[in-house]
């Protein structure tokens, strides 16, 4: 059993050390597409965060069994199978976030972080340490996500989670809602503005010179 | 990596025992959350017809009982323009439009798609649940906006003239141009707009259409494409070949 130190350092790691957006470049997809809004992030962060750590648990239960030659298509089986399990559980309990997030939800299955976790991660380390790395990976997806999502809400239609913050001029506020937040792409801006603080926070995240 | 766990009857064997496993939880979850998802979607439909009833606010969080209660379902023949039975019990317009049988080809409009059916729903909205006389006509309209087919609910007074609400419930225009169609200011225009002036359909989305005018209503700025969408796809329905001889009978009236 590993040691507790040991478990913090997988679980909250990858929020800030080794954040799977932020550093490792994963997962950027489905952040520029579904943080319009910071419910819809909430949701997806949620969903993607359970799906890691399931998919990483399960591979790791089973990682001794899966014969090398098939081990991408086993992990794929078993992480559409979470994502169709979450795809539906939403389509039940929260219908409108459902609608909202349609296709992205499907796409879990192909995000880079759940498949780069558990390849690199569950195959060769015990079912607890990898539901662990799977929760902290996705905390960090989350991390990313929410600050995007805040950012844009805010700033691209003046509400935060729909209360309205910023009175916008059409509602007879003051606030111009800025349409480019709005689109997907301005996105980009804003993980790259993080990863710049980020690395200027932690210099050592830095890529050395070629 | 020994060299039995590599063997072909090993694979096979792994792949078969994960491929099992996954299907059950894959099916159990389908099968198992199936009845809550259908009364999801009953209820979200539900609620957008409420709304185009201006019945929501009463509503408050009763949507099926408010909707039991002063709603009605209705079928019509579109070229008639008369109530029929509903040709199935789960009768679907928007999946008939696609059974070459149950439909007819759109000619000379540029609203979106290729064919509509031949037997619409529409909803009658009463004064009480006692449902005496019809207070709102609400008609199914879709239609093509920038990006995809708009649809949604354009709710008329009982005179058949007067529009009240055009309330879309599923659209995917970009956020906060196109996708204004369903801002409650925007929405609130169409309240009072007339659909016809000396039997022909007048009704119109235009630039600075003016408040007074009550044949136009004004166009979403910067969204002139999803503001054409939403003039074709009125006209259209209102017309000849949409419920244009259903609302010159007024059948509900008798």
């Amino acid at each position: 059993m590993a040691d507790t130190k040991e478990m913090k350092k997988v679980l909250f790691g990858p929020i800030l050390d080794s954040n799977p957006i932020a550093l490792q470049i994963l997962g950027i997809c489905s952040a520029l597409a579904i943080t319009t809004k910071l419910e819809t992030a909430l949701v997806m962060s949620l969903a993607l965060t359970s799906v890691t750590a399931f998919s990483n648990l399960f591979i790791s239960l089973i990682r001794n069994q899966i014969p090398s030659s098939v081990r991408i298509i086993i992990q794929m089986t078993i992480i559409a199978s979470l994502v169709i399990v979450v795809d539906q559980i939403l389509k039940a309990y929260s219908y409108e976030i459902s609608k909202q997030l349609s296709v992205f939800v499907g796409l879990i299955i192909t995000n880079c972080i759940v498949m780069g976790r558990a390849e690199a991660y569950a195959m060769k380390s015990p079912p607890l340490m990898s539901f662990l790395d799977g929760i902290g990976n996705g905390l960090g997806y989350s991390v990313v996500l929410i600050i995007v999502g805040i950012i844009k809400e805010l700033f691209g239609f003046g509400t935060i989670l729909g209360f309205e913050i910023l009175p916008l001029i059409q509602n007879g506020g003051w606030y111009q809602a800025n349409g480019l937040l709005i689109l997907p792409f301005s996105s980009f801006f804003l993980i790259g503005g993080l990863v710049w603080v980020l690395r200027t926070i932690k210099p050592e995240q830095v890529e050395p010179k070629e | 990596m020994s060299a039995k766990k590599e063997s072909l009857g090993k694979t096979v064997g792994v792949v078969l025992a994960v491929c099992l496993v996954c299907s059950i939880i894959v099916a159990g979850s389908a099968v198992g959350l199936r009845e809550q998802q259908q009364s999801n979607a009953a209820k979200d439909k539900m609620s957008n017809i409420l709304h185009a009833a201006g019945l929501l606010d009463q509503a408050k969080g009763n949507i099926e009982g408010t909707y039991t209660d002063f709603v009605e379902t209705r079928y019509v023949d579109l070229s008639t323009g008369e109530f029929v039975d509903a040709p199935a019990a789960d009768y679907d317009m928007y999946k008939a439009a696609k059974e070459a049988d149950a439909s007819v080809k759109v000619e000379n409009s540029n609203v979106g798609f290729q064919r509509r059916a031949k037997v619409a729903s529409v909803y009658l909205v009463y004064d009480s649940a006692a449902k005496e006389s019809v207070n709102r006509i609400i008609l199914p309209v879709h239609g093509s906006g920038l990006w995809d087919l708009m649809y949604g609910f354009l709710a008329l007074d009982a005179d058949g003239k007067t529009v009240r609400e055009l309330i879309y419930y599923q659209q995917k225009e970009t956020p906060g141009l196109g996708g204004e169609v369903q801002n409650p200011s925007w929405q609130a225009k169409w309240d009072g707009k007339k659909l016809y002036n000396n039997g022909d359909v007048a009704l119109e989305v235009k630039k600075n259409a003016g408040e007074d005018n009550p044949y136009a209503v004004d166009a979403l700025s910067g969204a002139t494409l999803t503001s054409n969408g939403v003039n074709n796809t009125v006209q259209y329905w209102v017309g000849e070949n949409g419920f244009g001889p259903f609302l010159k009978k007024q059948a509900w009236r008798s």
